[in-house]
């Protein structure tokens, strides 16, 4: 009723959903039913067409939705940018709200635009407080104090009054008031009567009083503009939806993102025949299904059942609520779905993701919401180009599998080239859903010379849906990128030159940050170009070191970590390399030694010429290792039976003395926070063994 | 396999900045190959010329390095294709330049031209130096082509000959082999099972090829089996530049038609970005 279509077809549309898409759904604790986000285009679809052709729109939006189940594009919803899904949430929010205002206080007007009606509140709030109709005085006081226990019931925290939801305090209010004035005043209700619900059927009614459904205006463009909006609301809806409620399941499950939509676009069709919605899966009735121990879809077809029953029994008394009431509530969520608090988060992250947001906002008001969600998607795409100041980043690259994942010892490692934004974010998405989110996996930035906010934000999903199922994700590579804000979900790019002041850290940073607040070390993040210490390392002897940075260290500055930038070679054979290391400081003296797995001695090329110095009575160890020194009978001598059997039984690392210090490192890239603790540990017992 | 698969190596030789570094890198192959090296000059012979190449070549002369020059005008990717023929070019090396601001290379289009014509095996070069940076770790594709134990097998003789201390094999497995999609934990777990069973099967065809080949070429190299699953030629590439490899040996071209170049594959994936030093065996 909402969007001026009766109120039961809402119900009808929970109904039908939840009896289909619990037996054909692919995915676990969901609830369908209408959504809050559809209300703007019903509202938008019916004024134009008329409602008999609004459910016809409906039924083809139900075609399409299982159409594009059945093309698999449940991955349709990751192609727009998320700043841009944002802003046109906040112009749906916008026009609930400016719709819905007037009757809230009890002044139905009617206009061409949507923003004449968010312009007219003034105006409406100004005659509210003029009123001589009692009527109208007693239905917008109705609305007003609606709305107010909408906005402060959150902000109450009373176990018995969280019992019932805010809206369904304002119905049983409204009911009890309507009581009142019948049985104990033996009064008429104070409110005007055009200001009430009216036309909720009797149960058999619904049954026997099909709706007419018109297709006649099946050719012309306006109907099929809203059947692409339903169509797009409906499957975004769902999809964020889906995936928000997977975060929660208990049971850790994956839903099946194309089933749902296939049984979604199905239940919409039959809901659309009968009279009802577009079915969506909503978030609200879900999450509140899952804090209540839903574990299966039993419980969407219970909500569908209890809800016919609700219906058989109680429609009569859903005539005592005052529309204003009502509209109170929708009010209120298009207020939040357009809050400033958005706005602000958003402009948090960026200036340029304000720009997005608004453009989108201010078409979606003005023109619609294709053209809205299309100059949304427009404008991200050439605020990337300007801030890229190239085409050729994205001509050249956009159609190139740019996206590598391999499986490195038991680690997933994804390493992503070029660029990485909503354009193809799928590419990555695909791979990263190919991995159980209860293993390891490292996604590497470092060829990568963009990464937008869409990117960051989804990838900060992941991370979050990893550590709840017990994996690992980590993001490397972007220690070297510039933001323009300390927004985790900043775009980054990678700058030619890179900046010597760091505006703000990356998650990498600030993990190590808090590791090293953990274990009492010191963290530097600043670029030192100081390495002198290096130096005496024959690992260095043919590469230059650029500078380190993410210094770790503990008190006494005897243990080190650091990520080190350095290059082999000169001019075009130049080569950067980026990689984390380990610097033990010894108080005595000891031989200098390279010892490396056998076969990886490419690291030491500088040394050709020695032999592989064999330690008496360990065989593995000579075996495994590649010892390697100028001293041959110090080494041997250093090499004790606790030492050796100290690097038996740990990983492999490449272990570098120099006489006085060891060098310790595993891999020719930046290590992970899991891999730079297990260093850390690495190096601390080493320290403690050799000396 | 052939005891000794090259046996003349040509390069194309301008008088350009990069002349000297590129006539080291060819003189230092033909002599690691024990081949003869034939430079081909597209203009006019003058004394000039001549003695440039000659000073610069004179540092491998204490090696006993046997070389030709060949000077002819035209259009220069006739005389290259024409002259390794003539000449019995079994390996022509290209330059590489590099792409701007970031770390891609690009090869120009004359060089590209040479590349999808060419008969014999070809070497572009991406940071041709002086001083001989040391061939430690090749990257080999394994893809499932009669080809490709050729490949492999080459690669393993340039490998011992290099001294390089590690090889990869890449086997890169297409997409379309995993017949399942993922929707959920179930197709999840069977897709998983189906990466296994086909890495297991690359992995047993890989240690096939390898058992064939001389073991005086595979006993000081350490070996590595990497399957990765993605498109053909793109990913092979981009695992070489994660894995940091000096060299990448691939298959030749199959066929090259128009749409190939609009919706490049294989190796003209490889050819757009060049990742390292690539060998490409015919």
């Amino acid at each position: 009723m909402a969007s001026e279509a009766p109120p039961i077809s809402g119900v009808i549309a929970a109904v039908v959903g939840g009896v289909l898409v619990s037996i054909l759904g692919g995915s676990n604790v969901t609830i369908s039913g209408p959504g809050n986000g559809l209300v703007g285009v019903l509202l938008v679809a019916i004024s134009t067409l008329g409602i008999e052709s609004a459910y016809a729109a409906i039924i083809c939006s139900g075609v399409l939705l299982l159409i594009l189940g059945f093309l698999r594009l449940g991955k349709l919803a990751d192609f727009f940018p998320s700043s841009a899904i944002q802003g046109m949430l906040a112009a749906i929010g916008l026009i609930i709200l400016g719709k819905q205002f007037h009757i809230m206080l009890a002044h139905r007007i009617k206009r061409e635009d949507t923003i004449d009606y968010l312009l007219e509140i003034p105006f409406t709030i100004n005659d509210a407080i003029h009123y001589d109709n009692t009527g109208l005085l007693y239905a917008a006081a109705a609305g007003v104090i609606s709305f107010i226990i909408m906005v402060f019931y959150s902000k109450i925290r009373n176990k018995y009054l969280q019992l019932i939801p805010a809206p369904m305090w304002i119905v049983i209010l409204s009911i009890a008031f309507s009581y009142y004035f019948e049985i104990v005043a033996h009064e008429n209700n104070p409110i005007a009567l055009e200001y009430m619900i009216s036309g909720i059927p009797e149960f058999s009614e619904i049954i026997e009083q099909l709706p007419i459904i018109n297709f006649s205006k099946i050719g012309t463009i306006p109907f099929w503009t809203s059947v692409l909006a339903l169509t797009l609301i409906a499957s975004i809806e769902s999809l964020l939806s889906i995936k928000a409620v997977d975060k929660l399941d208990p049971e850790k499950r994956r839903s099946n993102v194309n089933r749902d939509l296939k049984a979604l676009g199905l239940a919409t069709v039959g809901s659309g025949f009968l009279g009802g919605l577009n079915v969506v899966t909503v978030i609200a009735r879900s999450s509140v299904n899952v804090n209540n121990g839903g574990t299966n879809r039993s419980s969407n077809f219970f909500h569908a059942t209890f809800l016919v029953i609700f219906i058989v029994l109680f429609s009569s008394q859903l005539q005592r609520i005052p529309l204003p009431a009502l509209m109170a509530i929708l009010v209120y969520t298009g207020y939040k779905l357009a809050s400033p608090e958005n706005i602000i988060k958003i402009f948090k992250i960026g200036k340029e993701q304000l720009i997005i947001f608004f453009v989108t906002l201010i078409v979606t008001l003005k023109i619609g919401l294709i053209s809205g969600i299309a100059s949304g998607v427009l404008v991200t795409f050439i605020i990337h180009l300007l801030l890229n100041k190239s085409f050729e980043l994205f001509g050249r690259n956009l159609m190139k599998p740019n996206v590598l994942m391999f499986q490195e010892d038991r680690n997933y490692y994804v390493s992503v080239k070029h660029f990485c934004s909503f354009l193809n974010f799928y590419k990555l998405k695909a791979k990263l859903d190919a991995v159980p989110e209860t293993e390891d996996v490292i996604v590497d930035f470092s060829l990568c010379q963009f990464v937008d906010h869409t990117v960051m934000e989804n990838l900060n999903n992941y991370q979050e849906l990893f550590t709840k199922r017990g994996g690992h994700f980590e993001v490397l590579g972007l220690d070297l990128h510039d933001t323009d804000s300390e927004h985790p979900f900043a775009l980054r790019r990678l700058l030619p030159v890179p900046n010597v002041i760091k505006n703000s850290l990356t998650r990498r940073q600030k993990t190590i940050e808090e590791l090293a607040k953990d274990y009492h070390l010191n963290y530097v993040s600043k670029k030192e170009r100081e390495t002198h210490f290096l130096d005496g390392f024959l690992f260095f002897r043919t590469k230059k070191i650029n500078y380190i940075y993410n210094q770790l260290s503990n008190e006494n500055e005897a243990i080190n970590t650091f990520d080190i930038e350095f290059s082999e070679g000169e001019f075009i054979a130049k080569e950067v390399i980026r990689s984390t290391m380990l610097h033990i400081k010894l108080d005595k003296n000891i031989p200098e030694f390279t010892l490396d797995r056998e076969g990886f001695l490419e690291k030491v090329y500088a040394f050709a010429g020695f032999k592989d110095i064999p330690i008496a009575n360990h065989t593995d160890f000579s075996k495994r290792f590649y010892l390697l020194g100028e001293n041959t009978e110090a080494i041997q001598a250093f090499f004790t039976d606790e030492i050796t059997h100290f690097f038996e039984s740990n990983p492999y690392y490449h272990v570098e003395s120099n006489g006085h210090d060891l060098l310790v490192f595993g891999r020719e890239r930046l290590a992970s926070i899991k891999e730079i603790k297990a260093l850390y540990d690495f190096g601390k017992r080493l320290q403690q063994v050799v000396s | 396999m052939t005891k000794k698969p090259f046996k003349t190596i040509g390069i194309g030789v301008a008088f350009s900045p990069n002349l000297k570094a590129n006539l080291y890198e060819a003189a230092r192959l033909a002599l690691f190959f024990d081949c003869k090296l034939v430079l081909i000059h597209v203009g006019k012979e003058s004394e000039d010329k001549i003695k440039t190449l000659k000073i610069i070549l004179n540092h491998f002369k204490k090696d006993n390095l046997n070389y030709e020059v060949l000077f002819k005008s035209g259009n220069p990717v006739e005389i290259i294709l024409n002259a390794s023929e003539e000449k019995n070019i079994d390996l022509l090396i290209i330059g590489a330049a590099k792409q701007e601001k970031f770390f891609t290379y690009y090869i120009g289009s004359i060089a590209r031209k040479i590349t999808r014509r060419a008969k014999c095996s070809l070497l572009l070069l991406i940071n041709p130096s002086l001083e001989r940076v040391p061939c430690q770790h090749i990257v080999v594709n394994g893809l499932m082509d009669p080809k490709t134990e050729q490949t492999i097998a080459t690669a393993f003789y340039v490998g011992a000959k290099l001294k390089a201390e590690k090889i990869t094999i890449v086997e890169e497995v297409k997409q379309n082999e995993i017949h399942v999609k993922i929707d959920d934990d179930k197709s999840l777990r069977k897709t998983q099972i189906v990466k296994e069973r086909l890495s297991n099967r690359e992995r047993s065809r890989i240690k096939h090829i390898i058992e064939d080949i001389p073991e005086e070429y595979t006993k000081d190299i350490a070996i590595k089996s990497q399957p990765i699953f993605g498109t053909q030629g793109y990913s092979i590439g981009h695992y070489a530049q994660i894995a940091r490899a000096d060299l990448l040996v691939m298959n030749p071209p199959t066929k090259m038609t128009f749409w190939d170049r609009v919706f490049p594959h294989d190796i003209e994936h490889i050819l757009n970005e060049l990742p390292t030093d690539v060998l490409i065996i015919q």
